[in-house]
Order: structure tokens, then sequence, then C-alpha cells
């Protein structure tokens, strides 16, 4: 064998991977030699493809180079050359970059998904949970116990047009329904700084109405908003907010709704059902220190609300008021984070006070379960709240304390007064957490609370519960 | 009462005619952007950072001061990218101010002017904190901040054009000056020619492909995720293989991991600015990078 042929022979083993190359025939040779001449063509094809691609995003590149350059500098010199030519960034714009390509689903919004669960344990009935002197709303309850899927929620968000945003946020519930949570329009990048919102949308009244439940720093809402709000105040309707021009953030905001939700309900008719008014001021304290407060005021109207809530006898009653309800609330939030690098440790603390008057007309065992349907004049005002901090330590972990009080106060049922005497007990509640977020996607928290809601009735709750968020990059509130 | 009345006059004459005096306010979401628009725009402009350097820039709060800020700004400069995903959107979206959100001329990326590296090749947030449009710390490499100088500078004089041959004059000063210091900062460079470096974050990315060094790993097992004692102890094994001489950690970072490393392999950590503001001698841009190639020439001694 010539060494010609024996390097031959040694190429074609190096080039085939397969099959030993000891007896390459001539034939054999003859075909690799075509199949490298062929792969030599197709590779130099492409390289003077890519050249004409690299020549052509120069071109564009200094077209924008020169634009971005401003005539008068005299020196166009490129920058100068570095030290190492390689991973050298070219010099090419964004708007070099090969245009989107303009499938049906290029314009798709922004999608992300929460999935929630919770292993509850509570000592007592959540069934027959109630706050004494509070009429409690539809879907006030810790829950089920056991384990359990929270409620799923997915969000789509997109800008409509040059005008418009939009975002839709459903919830499915993990008894298999469907709720729209929220979906609103809103305009933003009027004159005057005015942004209107509308459609259906959590409320801008008090500090943690406004966040979903995932984003909260508890697993369950505060009393106060259970008593007072049904959990959370979501309303259809109009909202409009306007930020005042000064270093200092002051923000007004009013809404209108239909006024369905707790502490109204539906009504059959034109006009509008409740308005709500709030402001918000907010600022820091050198880096380290940052707050925001606010005043809230909320008048609705209830047409025969349901509720329940203990009568004297034990019983757990169906209540239903038909008249006005009012709350204010003065809310405030106090973050500290050394030199406002919140990424190992940091500390939040906040609280709300609300204070409610209603009045109407009262019906007691309104479904007619006791037989003792009766209605009677009422009247109330009632205050409670709370107050929150939540310590992190050191990264991904996390401590919390809160403390929740309410005052019945002393209503007025007028005939239903029999049954219905408010005991001069004050529900509070103690809660601790603790949350691991290895990222800004996932959090695992447990919480024990121990709740004195009734006289004589103290419910251990335990709570074990995940939150995962999916797609796209939300962004928490303040 | 008349003194009440001319004094409602005199505040609503001074609020009404304010605006007409008032220089270009420009909202920085760093402080690289906001060093190099005050350079640019001098007195003409009045600047706010929204933050500092001792605050990781991928994790700030949407804070109220922000908001406020954000709606009296004629002009956003942001990193983009991604950087600042997490709160520039909703601080805009609140401040409900339409010359500066995205797409406005009033919205200013720098990212969209230079070539970004280390674009993923696949995007899973299973790979940690992903940038899709590429790593987001281009203020590391002085040639990125000439390129973001030109188009910052045209974009400030597109918005105030009265002030614009004043822009142009300050751009060309800056221009000269940043071109000269690059080429001094290259000559003093040359001793990190090819230098192996561990990096806690892959913040200086550009830094070292700007001087030639050579990453031999990141501390952080992926981008965002805090090392763990198992991915440090991989590092250190790695160490051994590939002896890197130091490794770099941002001023706003958690100091523990590089210390635990350097403390082992017996390398020097070194705490990088970063931006301006990140320690006493990056007071400017110029600062900066005196000051962040002073310190890695320290540490190869």
């Amino acid at each position: 064998m010539s060494r010609t042929a024996f390097a031959r022979a040694a190429l074609a083993s190096a080039l085939l991977v397969a099959g030993p190359a000891l007896a390459a025939s001539d034939a054999d040779l003859d075909q690799l030699r075509e199949e490298i001449r062929q792969l030599k063509q197709s590779y130099e094809t492409r390289i003077e493809a890519l050249e004409a691609r690299v020549k052509a995003a120069e071109a564009a590149a200094n077209r924008t180079d020169d634009v971005g350059r401003a005539p008068a500098s005299a020196t166009p010199s490129p920058v100068p050359a570095s030290v190492p030519a390689a991973a050298a960034p070219v010099a090419a714009s964004a708007s070099a970059a090969p245009p989107a390509a303009s499938a049906a689903n290029a314009f798709n919004p922004a999608i992300s998904a929460v999935l929630e669960g919770v292993y509850s344990n509570l000592s007592q009935d959540p069934t027959r949970y109630a706050l004494s002197g509070f009429a409690l709303g539809e879907d006030v309850s810790p829950g089920r116990r056991g384990l359990n899927l929270g409620e799923s929620e997915f969000t789509l968000a997109a800008n409509v047009d040059t005008i418009f945003s939009g975002s839709l946020t459903v919830a499915l519930t993990p008894e298999n329904t469907v709720s729209v949570e929220e979906a609103y329009g809103l305009a933003n990048g009027l004159p005057g700084g005015i942004v209107p919102k509308f459609g259906r949308f959590f409320s801008g009244i008090g500090y943690l109405n406004e966040q979903h439940q995932h984003a909260w720093d508890f697993y369950d809402a505060p009393l106060a908003y259970q008593a007072f709000l049904g959990g959370q105040y979501g309303t259809d309707g109009a909202q409009v907010k306007w930020l005042a021009p000064t270093d200092q953030f002051l923000e007004f905001g009013a809404e209108i709704g239909n006024g369905d939700s707790f502490p109204g309900s539906a009504g059959n008719h034109n006009g509008i059902g409740a308005a709500d008014v709030f402001v918000h001021a907010g600022g820091d304290v050198g880096d380290s220190h940052s707050w925001r407060a606010g005043l809230s005021y909320l008048d609705t109207r209830a047409h025969g609300r349901d509720t329940t809530q203990f009568d004297t006898a034990d019983n757990l009653v169906d209540t239903r008021l038909t008249g006005k309800s009012r709350v204010a609330i003065a809310d405030f939030v106090w973050k500290y984070a050394p030199n406002g690098n919140a990424l190992t440790t940091n500390f939040k603390l906040q609280g709300e006070y609300f204070w409610r008057r209603e009045h109407g007309d009262l019906t007691y065992d309104a479904d007619g379960a006791l037989g003792l349907t009766q209605t009677a004049p009422y009247g109330s005002t009632q205050n409670g709240g709370y107050v929150q901090g939540v310590w992190q330590f050191m990264p991904a972990w996390r401590v919390g304390v809160r403390y929740d009080r309410l005052n019945p106060g002393n209503p007025d049922y007028g005939a239903n007064a029999a049954y219905l005497a408010t005991p001069g007990f004050h529900p509070q509640r103690y809660t601790f957490m603790v949350d691991w977020t290895p990222s800004e996607f996932s959090r695992l928290r447990l919480q024990y609370a121990r709740a004195e809601l009734r006289a004589d009735v103290t419910d251990d709750e335990w709570f074990l519960q995940y939150i995962l968020t999916l797609g796209a990059h939300g962004a928490h509130k303040f | 009462m008349q003194s009440v009345i001319r004094m409602v006059v005199a505040i609503a004459a001074t609020s009404l005619a304010a605006p007409a005096f008032a220089a270009l306010s420009i909202f920085a979401t760093v402080p690289e952007w906001g060093a190099l628009a005050q350079e640019l725009g001098g007195d003409k402009v009045s600047v706010y950072t929204a933050t500092n350097a001792l605050q990781d820039p991928h994790h700030i709060e949407a804070k109220p001061s922000l908001i406020a800020r954000a709606r009296k700004a004629d002009l956003v400069v942001a990193t983009g990218a991604e950087l600042e995903i997490g709160w520039l959107p909703l601080v805009l979206q609140q401040a409900g101010n339409g010359k500066v959100q995205p797409g406005k001329p009033g919205y200013f990326e720098s990212t969209s002017f230079v070539t970004t590296i280390e674009r993923p090749t696949r995007l899973d947030r299973a790979e940690g904190d992903v940038h899709p449009q590429g790593n987001p710390h281009i203020q590391t490499d002085p040639r990125n901040i000439a390129r973001v100088a030109a188009a910052l500078s045209q974009r400030m004089a597109d918005l105030d054009p009265e002030d614009a041959a004043f822009f142009r004059q300050r751009y060309a000063d800056f221009d000269t000056r940043w071109r000269a210091s690059i080429v001094r900062w290259e000559a003093a460079a040359v001793p990190l020619r090819g230098v192996p470096v561990l990096v806690q974050h892959k913040a200086f990315s550009y830094l070292i492909a700007w001087l030639g060094m050579k990453e031999t790993g990141t501390l952080e097992p992926k981008p965002g995720v805090d090392p763990t004692a198992a991915s440090l102890s991989e590092i250190l094994a790695e160490q051994e293989r590939h002896p890197a001489k130091m490794v770099l950690r941002a001023a706003y970072q958690n100091d523990r991991p590089s210390l635990w490393i350097a403390e082992r392999a017996h390398i020097p950590a070194v705490a990088l600015p970063f931006t301006v503001g990140g320690d006493s001698a990056a007071r400017d841009l110029t600062g900066l990078f005196d000051d962040t190639i002073a310190r890695l020439l320290g540490a190869l001694q």
C-alpha cells in the first residue's frame, strides 16, 4: 500500500465514523471523494449566504449608527478596536434583527397561570364558620378541611391598540366552576395623566384589596376583609385614577359600580349601585424605607343581601338586609430593605382599619328554615382591623405575624333583638406563617392561626400551601 | 383676604409657568444611564435615578416614589432586555404618563443599540432567570456605553429640539473623552488578557469579553439562583482542573458565596462597582472603569 493510499484510507476512516476502513477499494474512495466534494460545495454555498447576510446586517447597522450619531460629531470613527478581536460584539442594532415571523399567533397576549393548592387542618367545622356579631356574606370561610386544590387562575393581557390595553383573569375553582375574576380595559397615556379603567376589577380601596390572593403574605384574608368586604371587593363598573404631577406620590381615584358585591348586593335598577373614592400618598425615607398610606370610602346599597350569622339560640340562620352600607378604610404599609436592596433581608409592616355603618330593614330567618321569619329596622356601626409584619431574614425565607381584631359594636336589631342580640364578644385572631420562595415564580407556605371568633369557640387552623406561577413575568404592586 | 388671593394667584402662576423653564426631565432606571444622561445633558436636564448601585437591578419594587417620578418624566432611560421587567412596566402603567410608554419617543431602551450576547438557546424557567434578549448587563463594556451615548444624545435632541445643539456639543465632547479613556483602559488592562476568572452572577460577561479575560465558571448554578453548597463544591472541584485567578461579584451582591470560594481556592474575591456609585471611587462613568480595572489589576498581583 502506497503512502498516499494509506493517507486516503486514514482520511476516509476519520471522516466516516461508520465502518472499518482498513480495506477500502478504489470504488469506495471515489465515492468518498464525490461525497466530500458535495459537502464542500454545500458548505461554500452556505458560507456565501451567511457572508451576504452579515454584509446586509452591517449595512443596516451603519445606517442606524448614522441615525444615532449626532451630525455635529465630526469624527464618526468606529468604536475603537478591542484588545481581543474575538467576542467583540459587532455594532449591529436590534433593528437589524430579522423581522418576526408574521404567524397568526404573533400578536398573542401575554399568558400567565397561577396554580394553588392547600392542606387545611381546622379544629372547628368550617361549614359553621361565623364571626360573632357580624353577618357574613357568601364564600367567607377558611375553606374545606383536608387536601384541596386552591383557585387556579389564568391571565391574558396585552395592548389592544394605540389607546387601550386589556387584561382578563379567569379563576377556576376546585368545585370545577369558572368565574371571571377581572376583565378590564384601560387607557394609558391620556393627556393630563388620567387613567380610566373599566370592566370588572378589584377595587382600589384599602391596601390589600387590589392585590390578587396569590400575592398576599398570608393564606387567607384578614378578618376585617371577611367581615366588611366579603373577603375582597370587586365590582363591575369604571374607575378613574389621577396621579398628581408632584415628586410626592399622591394618587386620587374614584369608582362607580353595579354594587352587586358584598357589602352591597344585586339590585334590579338602572342606576349606579356603588361608588367609592380613595386617595393614596407615598414616598421614600432615605434609601432604605418606603411607605404608602391611604384613605378610602365606599357607599353601596343592599337589595336583599343574604348573609349568615348565629342567633341567640346558637342556630346559624339566614339574615337578609335591604338598606345602605358605608365603609371607610385607613391603610398604611411601610417597607424596609437595607439600602433598598430587598433581596437578602427586608421587612414589611402593614395595617388597615375599617369602619362600617349600615342601616335598613333586616329579615331574620330569611329562608324560613326555622319558621320564624320576621323583618325589623336595623342599624349598626362596627369597626375592626389588622396589623401584620413580614420579615425576610435570609434569601427566600420569610416569617410573618398578623393580629386581627373586630368590634361588632352594639347593633340595633329592633324587633329582631330577641333573636339577634350581640354578645359583646370581640373576635380576634393570631396568625403566624413561614414561607419559602425559591424563585419569583414559586412559594411554599406554612401558616398557623389561633382564631377566637366566637365566645368559647377557638379554632386552631393549619394551612400548608403552594403557589406556582407559569408563563409571562408578572409584576407585583407595592 | 386680599393677601390670600394674591398668594393663590402667585402659586397658580408659578405652577403654570414652571414647565416653560423646566429642563428635560429624565427618569433613569439604573445609575449608569442616569450618569450618562447627566454627562450628555448637563444643566439642561434634570435626572432622577430610580435605583442605586447597592440594589439588585433584577429585584426592584414598583415603589410609590418611582411612580411619582415616572409621572413627570419626559424621557425614561431603561436598560431593556427584560432587566426591569419585574417593576418598570407596572411603574409606567401606574404613572399614567403617555409620553414615556414603550413605543413612544420618551421611552429609551439601551439594549436596542448594542448587540447583546448570551442569548439563551432554550427559553425555559428551569434554566433560571433567563433573558430571552440576551445578557442585559451591557454597561460593563465601555464601548457599549459609547453606542448608547450616541443614540441617547440623539433622542434627547429629538425630544428637546431647542437644546439640540447643546446636546450635540456635549455628546461630541463626551465621545472624544470616552474614546481616549477606552484606549487608556485597554492599554492598562493588557495584563488581564487571558486571565481566567470565576463570576458569582453573569454580570460581567461584556467586561470579560472586552478585556479578553476567560470566564471559567459561575457560582450561581443557574442565572438568578443562589449558589448552594453542592454547586459551590462543584466549582471548587472544577477550580482544581482549570484554576481561575480571582472570583468577581457586583457590589450589590451577597458576598458570602464568593468569599467561600476565595477562601478555599486561595484566590482573591473582587467586588467590582458594577455601576456608578458601586463604591466610593466609581463616582461617575470614568471612575467606574478606572476603579474596575484598578481592582482587577490589584487582584492579579
